[in-house]
Formats: structure tokens, C-alpha cells, sequence
């Protein structure tokens, strides 16, 4: 699965375009970034409803490629800003955090641990 | 070691959101020097983490990182409220952020169990009413 593949299975919204063809390999979601930051997975996109620049350097640090906001929340220019420089995508979907998770599973990615 | 690289870093303990900065910089560094993404990876959440433990519970501080050819060593150093019970703040789950820090994502109580998780040596120096000296080493050869 690559980046373009989760924007279209979530029908999200590209809100900051990072390199789309990017391969994700495993997902994670939480709105507690100590819990995202517990477990490092290769290649992962992070689904979450926090929304503020913790939520890109907690990326950043973890080396994922694509952010997706769930609930159609907003992230703000300072978000924004700091994604683009880094190289992140940004996505947001209408989709609450189980169903993101849920349809995401269900066309293949796991969460790349084994618990 | 003359062939050490220092970098330090002043944490701001008033602005959350710019926590992370000096973390983001090392990383970059280490990757502009060539070591391995995993390693790379290891050191940016430990410093990452401690960092953010910094302006929560600190007030902020400075780090001073040295990048060796085999290992990284970081000093976190803050001139906060010190730790009561370190055993208990390596306990998984065991936070005592307020909760405007929960609500930021943090204070789940993961952060001094995951640095350790992702360095080879921390030592741990507190004293109540005058600090928190943290000091982290990270190997990075495989």
C-alpha cells in the first residue's frame, strides 16, 4: 500500500502532499503519542484525532510518511507548516478513528506488532 | 575523543509546541552523517521524550548532545522540582503531568520507560528543588 492508496480507501482529503507514492507498510492509532512512540514499526502512517505539532514531530522522530486526522478536524498553519518541512503528508477523513482503522485493516495493512 | 561532534541545545519550558526542536536537529544531523536509520530512529525518541518531559515537568533546560563514531551520548539537564521516586517514574502508566499535558497527547506515563527502552545506558540525577540531570547513551553501531 502506498500513500495515494490510503487517501483513496479513506476518501481523505490531502491537506499537505508529501511524496505519495511512498510504500506504508503498517499503521497506528492513538491520540497518546507516548503509546505511538512505544512501538517503532517500519514504513507507518499514523491515524489520530489530536490535532497539534506534537502529532508531526512525534512522526517526524518515528520516521512515518503520512499523518491522517480522523473526524474531519483541521490542523492549523503552524501543523501545516512544520509537516511541509518535513516531508509529511497531511490527510484528514470524515471517518471516526475505528472505522479509519477498520477500513485500513481490512485492505491489508496490520499494525506490525504481533500483540 | 577529539573526533567527537558537540551540539548543544537550549529547551524552552514555555512553548509546548516547539518541544521536539532539538531532537528533530540531531536526528537530521546523524542522518547528514551517515549512521544508520535505526540507531538514528532510537536516539530521536529517547531525546524526543525527555525533551518533552523537560517542558512539562521542568520548565525546560538544555541538552548537550556529543556524537562519537560508535555512540551518542546526550546530557538532559533541567533546574526543575526533581523526581520523588525514580522507581516509580519508570513504572509504564505512572504520570503525574497534569491533565492540560494529556490533553496534548502526553503524560501516559510511557516516556522515562521508553527512553530507556530505546538507549543502552541512562542514569538517572535528582534532587528535590534543584534538578534533573538525565544521561543518555545510544549505540549506533550495528
Amino acid at each position: 500500500m502506498v500513500v495515494k492508496d490510503i487517501i483513496e480507501i479513506l476518501e481523505g482529503e490531502v491537506i499537505c502532499e508529501g511524496n505519495l507514492n511512498t510504500e506504508i507498510k503498517t499503521a497506528c492509532g492513538s491520540d497518546m503519542m507516548s503509546d505511538v512512540l512505544a512501538f517503532v514499526k517500519d514504513q507507518s502512517v499514523l491515524l489520530t484525532g489530536l490535532v497539534n505539532p506534537q502529532v508531526v514531530r512525534t512522526a517526524e522522530m518515528m520516521d512515518m510518511a503520512c499523518i491522517v486526522f480522523v473526524r474531519g478536524k483541521d490542523p492549523d498553519e503552524s501543523i501545516v507548516s512544520l509537516a511541509k518541512s518535513r516531508g509529511i503528508t497531511l490527510l484528514k477523513t470524515k471517518y471516526r478513528m475505528f472505522t479509519a482503522c477498520g477500513l485500513l485493516y481490512s485492505n491489508g495493512l496490520s499494525g506490525g506488532t504481533k500483540v | 575523543m577529539s573526533n567527537a561532534i558537540h551540539l548543544h541545545y537550549d529547551v524552552s519550558g514555555d512553548d509546548f509546541t516547539r518541544a521536539g526542536e532539538a531532537s528533530g536537529s540531531v536526528k537530521k544531523r546523524l542522518k547528514s552523517l551517515g549512521y544508520n536509520s535505526d540507531a538514528i530512529r532510537r536516539v530521536a525518541i529517547a531525546m524526543y521524550e525527555a525533551e518533552i518531559n523537560m517542558v512539562i515537568h521542568a520548565n525546560g533546560g538544555y541538552c548537550d548532545v556529543d556524537i562519537y563514531p560508535d555512540r551518542v551520548e546526550i546530557l538532559l539537564s533541567d533546574s526543575g522540582p526533581g523526581i520523588p521516586d525514580v522507581d516509580k517514574a519508570m513504572q509504564e502508566g505512572f504520570s503525574t503531568a497534569p491533565d492540560n499535558v494529556r490533553n496534548l497527547g502526553f503524560g501516559a506515563g510511557m516516556g522515562l520507560p521508553n527512553i530507556k527502552k530505546y538507549t543502552d545506558h541512562m542514569k538517572i540525577d535528582t534532587t528535590i528543588g534543584v534538578g534533573t540531570n538525565l544521561y543518555l547513551t545510544v549505540n549506533v553501531n550495528e
